[in-house]
């Protein structure tokens, strides 16, 4: 009960302000309709179904991709994660979440508040952001990947975060972590200044969820009877249709990334498709030649791998290069993976290995293989990332606990946190 | 009176079940059951984890025979059962104290 109450009244102001906000966001709408002429129907259509994609990266991809790989008794709280969080990070989005990001620039370092509401945030295109599409295309395009970052983090604290902590820590990560960093790269903020680079969110969304995965993996510490219960996925074939789910999303996440139905939009197709095919054959071979035998958990993590080390220059390298950012993917994933199996801190569905490793190998391969691109950003961001996210950790901690009690562990996220089983 | 426990490849009940049948036994009663012998487990490989997997899913045969019947199930289902390679099982036998059919509340090898 005493979790439901602090829900609700922090729940309470959000809806409050939706209430207040609505009319202001409706009026826009109808004054936008008659937008002029600059806007191009290809590129338009292609954000748009670009969108779509990236949704489904979320939900069913990323949803079936980790709820596979946990116990069964998790798979329902684990699923919850992504899918709350991808409400959660819409609905604060067109509050403040955009103009935190986009808004008008303040001193290189956020976004004023000025679009507040989507205030001012109409249909007709706006010349930094999509010069050729509506603006609410953009938004809505951008939305996808500021929920996309959090969902992905929830792989480091599988089988034992309390949902209400999640809840509170999802909107304190959008506010504090992914607006700041997303607006120095990618809004016009001091990293993009210095000339850093980030196509497609190498940086800001698959760096930033290692870094912050590790942080929570160290925060949290490890389940019950990790290195000796059997902790095998329940169900590997949700893991295959969740990768391949990913794969199928990510040619929006990279090639909507364009912004337009253009020749940067193939190219990021072209090296995203190429990077995830040869991650995932050289995964296989370097388990293969390890392990004695091939697997299919390893095929599907090299393919995630993959994609997200190609996300940073998806738009930069050429088909050739981006077959050597797969293969760097696939190898370095795996080597990351292995040798923490002997460290012993436990990132439940490998966050960093994958993500993290695979974003910082991206950006540091974008700055060797694109033409006329340097990288300086991501050792800034990585620090930025895991100070602050102690904090925000420390504090939810605080105010309501992160971690499932020892019983509610052993029993399960999906009865303890949710009242029902997935498989009855 | 004799209880035969056979623990054997699951694999195999369809074939041992019917070779009993064939020598006249008239029932049997089944459970999946988990172990392990000389067999000991398997390994498995989750992105580089692994696991020994220790018990083995099995399946154990229960039959209730008369003294006389006994040397012909045992030999029907080591018959049947067998693969020739490791893990295909055992066979435990134990005195059988008393039987009872609940329906008619005859005892004894009537009852069997």
């Amino acid at each position: 009960m005493t979790i439901l109450t602090r829900c609700g009244i922090g729940i309470l102001p959000a809806v409050m302000f939706v209430a207040l906000t609505a009319s202001g966001v409706w009026a826009q709408g109808v004054a936008g309709t008659q937008g002029p002429a600059r806007i191009n129907s290809g590129d338009t259509a292609w954000v748009l179904a670009s969108t779509a994609l990236v949704l489904a990266m979320i939900a069913p991809g990323l949803t079936l991709f980790y709820g596979g790989l946990v116990r069964s008794k998790n798979v329902l709280g684990t699923i919850m994660h992504s899918f709350v969080i991808l409400c959660l990070v819409s609905v604060m989005w067109v509050l403040w979440g955009y103009s935190l990001v986009y808004g008008p620039d303040r001193g290189g370092v956020i976004g004023g508040l000025d679009w507040a509401g989507l205030s001012g945030v109409g249909l007709d295109p706006n010349p930094s952001h999509g010069p050729t599409i509506p603006h609410q295309a953009f938004v809505l395009f951008q939305l996808m990947f500021a929920a996309f970052t959090p969902a992905l983090i929830t792989g480091a604290f599988a089988e034992r975060m309390r949902f209400s902590a999640l809840l509170l820590f999802a909107v304190l990560w959008s506010v504090f972590i992914y607006s700041p960093l997303a607006h120095w790269l990618w809004a016009g903020g001091w990293l993009a200044r210095l000339g850093a680079v980030d196509f497609a969110g190498g940086a800001v969304v698959h760096t930033s969820a290692g870094v912050s995965a590790l942080a929570c993996a160290l925060v949290l510490g490890r389940r019950r009877g990790y290195g000796s219960d059997y902790m095998a996925p329940h169900n590997l074939p949700f893991v295959l249709v969740g990768t391949g789910l990913l794969w199928f999303g990510w040619l929006g996440f990279n090639g909507g990334s364009a912004l337009g139905a253009n020749a940067t939009a193939v190219g990021a197709l072209m090296a995203t498709h190429l990077a995830a095919a040869t991650a995932a054959l050289a995964w296989m071979v370097a388990e293969w030649l390890h392990r004695g035998k091939p697997t299919a958990l390893g095929v599907a993590s090299g393919a995630v791998a993959g994609l997200a080390t190609v996300t940073a220059g998806a738009g930069y390298v050429g088909p050739l290069s981006a077959m050597l950012v797969g293969v760097a993917a696939g190898l370095s994933c795996y080597l990351v993976i292995v040798w923490k199996g002997k460290i012993g801190y436990d990132d439940t569905l490998d966050v960093v290995g994958i993500h993290g490793v695979g974003g910082v190998v991206g950006m540091l391969a974008t700055g060797l293989l694109a033409s006329s691109a340097v990288n300086p950003g991501g050792p800034d961001g990585l620090f930025f990332g895991h100070a602050a996210q102690f904090g925000i950790l420390k504090l939810v901690d605080g105010l309501i606990g992160l971690r499932i009690s020892p019983e509610e562990e052993a029993i399960g996220l999906d009865l303890s946190q949710h009242n029902e089983r997935a498989y009855s | 009176m004799k209880l035969v426990e056979a623990i054997i490849k699951p694999f195999k009940l369809d074939e041992v079940k019917d070779a009993l049948l064939e020598v006249g036994v008239q029932g049997m009663t089944v459970s999946e059951v988990k172990g392990f012998g000389r067999q000991k487990g398997h390994k498995e490989t989750y992105r580089g984890t692994e696991y020994t997997i220790e018990f083995v899913p099995k399946v154990k045969i229960e039959v209730a025979v008369a003294d006389g019947q006994v040397q012909r199930v045992i030999e029907t289902i080591t018959r049947t059962a067998r693969t020739g390679s490791i893990g295909d099982g055992k066979i435990f036998v134990r005195d059988l104290g008393a039987v009872v059919r609940i329906r008619t509340g005859e005892t004894g090898e009537s009852a069997l």
